[in-house]
């Protein structure tokens, strides 16, 4: 072979748990092929790798290989300071880019006891769940792509890219807004996003109802991914699992209601649980439909949000040198993909000593190897297509 | 068939024989290259306006003035540029001549489609035959552009290709028996022909064999579910699945060698749009009984081929696509006893209302 570093390839199958003979094992008359899934590949999201042990269509073993996006997130936070590190955070799970900066501002507002202001929360709410509801409307769209359905997709890219246009009005950014900030939000609302929201979610819900139609509901799709890859409840919570993936399994776990921080236990709204009403519980139609039915319950949260705004400041008086207390804190936000937590240790000077992040994406990727044993190529990008990965997180 | 002794007596007789029909030949062949070229041309271009409106977009807008119509000359001579890559470990003829067999066997089959009366370019008497046999020559092609590529994606799609094609051969022949047994011939034209009266005496659609008789109508139905796996298309595009196999057996290929692969994809439609048309929907018959018509046959008959073809794409912007073993199933557990059972279901009425020749 020309051009080929063979011991550097003998070298990465013997890290995935690889036999380095398995990588001839064509030319020896098996019917086992090796082959490698990404980190180019369209429907593996992202630049995640699996290498797959295949015999025919069917997939033995899929070896997922993480680290191909990793760009060193949490050694960042120890060299910049608090408040500086929310635009890192921004770039972790990047289609919910509110959720993060919320659950990093949190995590220092807990370590450092900080107050926020009524309207900073209130805002906060509106932002996170509108983000939740466009970070949700990517996995729907791109999950119809994964199963072969073009157009969902483009549908629900028209309804992001309202959210995208209202998040940018306030924040500036259309991906990475770094709004939230410790102690407030960046900047107050503008005098018209109470009613570019309302009016959003007005013409939101029927068009969320056509894209059921059109896909949820379809015969196909329902063949496609019903009773394929179930997660038991028990394989969820043993896997760290958590957010809308846990939720499908039939474990009745939302942290905004069972751990509630900032406002959410004001509002009104209802946790969605799969109850495996195509199949079985927990397969990729649940996985795929707690989410539909998620951005239905933050619509209601973002309806009663932006009924009950009140008037103040948007952000907390913050000292010029923001200084934490010497200490640690760990704290956990419910994130459209999971719980994303942070954890932060201080000595006391205006840089953290230690930043963990506990991505969601990276708990739930743990879980495919399992479920993806013996199974279809076409059952393998259905289920990697449910657990709705982001690589920024998973390699962080 | 007439006009090459016409020609030969009346206007070259200096010539000889072989040299005048290998004239005839390539006349025919340009004229049928120019027409795919314009099928493939027009239906591309119809293909992303379709898809855009359905997905609330515009398509391509500015190519050409009319929006965008020529968008695909454009991408054509793009794709004729670039560059021609043929990657290192390629079985590297196998690899060359896929495409030539795949675009071949797609153009073949227009050699037998009429267009009217007497308007084609080979009148020969087992038509039908011929075309389902060609068509089959585009699985061959497919199959060895997965191998050559010496990529395992390629080779799953050249995989599944086997497959799909073996098996939806058969219904979609199985399906075509029925008009078969009623028309008493292979000869395209003379099964138009046949459908110019039907029940009653009565003309127009009533002659029609899809709806002569509700087995036909069946067969209609399911031949064209089977044309849409026989032609790659959603829900059943599992050769080229992009989410899957990346972009199955075309992924190495590049420039002009892939678009043979594109062109041959939305030729093969046309194909079975005129299949459909021709043995189902009364070929160039219009609606209107034979005596009334006033547009010319061959505009009737694209436009018909045209409905179906818009159809296949409506179906492909709005399904999803089927896994490979419900495909066959589909095919083994659905269509092929259907198919049986409609040969016997039609055959039975034939004799019952004393429809046999």
């Amino acid at each position: 072979m020309t051009g080929v570093d063979e011991e550097a390839m003998d070298a990465d199958l013997k890290s995935l748990g690889f036999r380095v003979e398995e990588r001839r094992t064509l030319a020896s008359g098996s019917d086992e092929l090796l082959v490698n899934m990404g980190p180019q590949h369209p429907s593996t999201h992202g630049v995640l790798r699996l290498l797959l042990r295949t015999d025919g269509e069917e997939v033995q073993e899929a070896v997922p290989s993480v680290g191909y996006l990793h760009r060193a997130a949490e050694k960042i936070g120890e060299n910049v300071t608090y408040d500086a590190y929310t635009p890192y955070t921004d770039r972790l799970d990047y289609l919910s880019s509110m959720n993060n900066n919320w659950a990093w501002a949190m995590t220092v507002e807990k370590l450092a006891g900080i107050e926020v202001p009524q309207r900073a929360e209130y805002i906060r709410v509106i932002v996170a769940e509108l983000n939740r509801i466009a970070s949700h409307l990517v996995m729907v769209g791109t999950y119809g792509i994964d199963l072969g359905a073009f157009t969902p997709f483009l549908l629900t890219f028209r309804e992001r890219e309202e959210i995208l246009d209202i998040l940018e009005e306030i924040s500036g950014g259309r991906l990475c807004y770094g709004y939230i900030r410790i102690g407030g939000v960046t900047d107050d609302i503008t005098p018209t996003f109470a009613a570019k929201c309302r009016a959003f979610l007005r013409q939101y819900v029927p068009k969320l109802d056509a894209i059921n139609e059109l896909l949820s509901y379809n015969r196909i799709f329902i063949r496609r991914t019903a009773n394929v890859g179930p997660l038991s409840a028990e394989r969820a919570v043993a896997y760290g699992c958590t957010g809308p993936t846990l939720r499908a399994s039939g474990v009745d776990w939302d942290l905004r209601r069972d751990e509630p921080y900032s406002i959410y236990d004001r509002f009104d709204w209802n946790v969605c649980i799969g109850r495996g009403e195509k199949g079985t519980v927990g397969d990729t139609w649940d996985r795929y439909m707690v989410r539909v039915r998620e951005m239905y319950e933050c619509v209601k949260m973002c309806e009663q949000a932006l009924e009950g705004i009140p008037e103040g400041p948007f952000r907390a008086k913050m000292p010029r040198k923001f200084k934490p207390p010497i200490g640690e804190c760990y704290f956990r936000a419910e994130n459209p993909r999971g719980e994303l937590a942070f954890y932060v240790v201080s000595d006391g000077s205006k840089k953290p000593v230690r930043v963990k992040v506990r991505a969601p994406s990276f708990c739930n990727l743990s879980a495919v190897q399992e479920l993806t044993r013996n199974m279809l190529v076409s059952d393998l990008v259905a289920v990697l297509g449910s657990f709705d990965l982001v690589m920024g997180e998973v390699d962080r | 068939m007439h006009f090459v002794p016409y020609l030969h007596e009346q206007i070259l007789s200096a010539w000889p024989v072989s040299v005048v029909v290998l004239l005839i030949a390539l006349i025919g062949a340009g004229i049928m290259l120019a027409w795919v070229a314009v099928v493939a041309l027009v239906a591309v271009w119809a293909e992303r306006k379709v898809s855009a409106h359905m997905q609330a977009r515009l398509g391509p807008m500015y190519v050409g003035g009319f929006h965008g119509w020529l968008q695909t000359a454009a991408d054509g001579l793009k794709l004729f540029l670039k560059e021609d890559i043929i990657p290192a470990m390629a079985d590297k003829w196998l690899f060359i001549q896929a495409p030539v067999l795949v675009f071949g066997g797609a153009l073949l089959a227009y050699a037998a489609i009429p267009f009217g009366p007497k308007l084609v370019v080979s009148d020969i008497n087992i038509g039908v035959f011929y075309i389902l046999a060609v068509s089959a020559i585009v699985a061959i092609g497919i199959i060895m552009a997965g191998w050559a590529s010496h990529n395992k994606w390629s080779l799953y799609g050249g995989m599944r290709t086997a497959a799909q094609f073996l098996s939806y051969e058969i219904p979609s022949a199985l399906h075509l028996m029925p008009v078969i047994m009623y028309a008493g011939t292979l000869n395209l034209g003379e099964i138009v022909q046949s459908q110019e009266t039907g029940l009653f005496g009565w003309g127009g659609i009533f002659g029609w064999y899809a709806f002569r008789n509700p087995f036909l109508f069946l067969s209609f139905i399911c031949y064209y579910i089977s044309s849409l796996a026989e032609t790659n298309r959603t829900p059943f595009d599992l050769p080229e699945t992009e989410s899957e196999l990346v972009a199955g057996f075309h992924t190495e290929y590049t420039g002009i060698r892939f678009s043979f692969f594109f062109m041959a994809e939305y030729a093969d439609m046309f194909v079975v749009a005129a299949l459909s048309t021709l043995l189902f929907c009364g070929g160039w018959n219009c609606v209107l009984p034979r005596s009334v018509q006033f547009v010319p046959d061959p505009v009737v008959f694209v436009l018909k081929c045209s409905a179906f073809i818009f159809l296949t794409m409506w179906l492909r912007w709005t399904l999803p696509r089927f896994r490979v073993d419900q495909l066959m199933a589909l095919c083994w557990k659905f269509l092929i006893p259907l198919g049986l059972l409609n040969i016997v279901g039609s055959g039975l009425w034939m004799y019952i209302f004393g429809q046999v020749k």
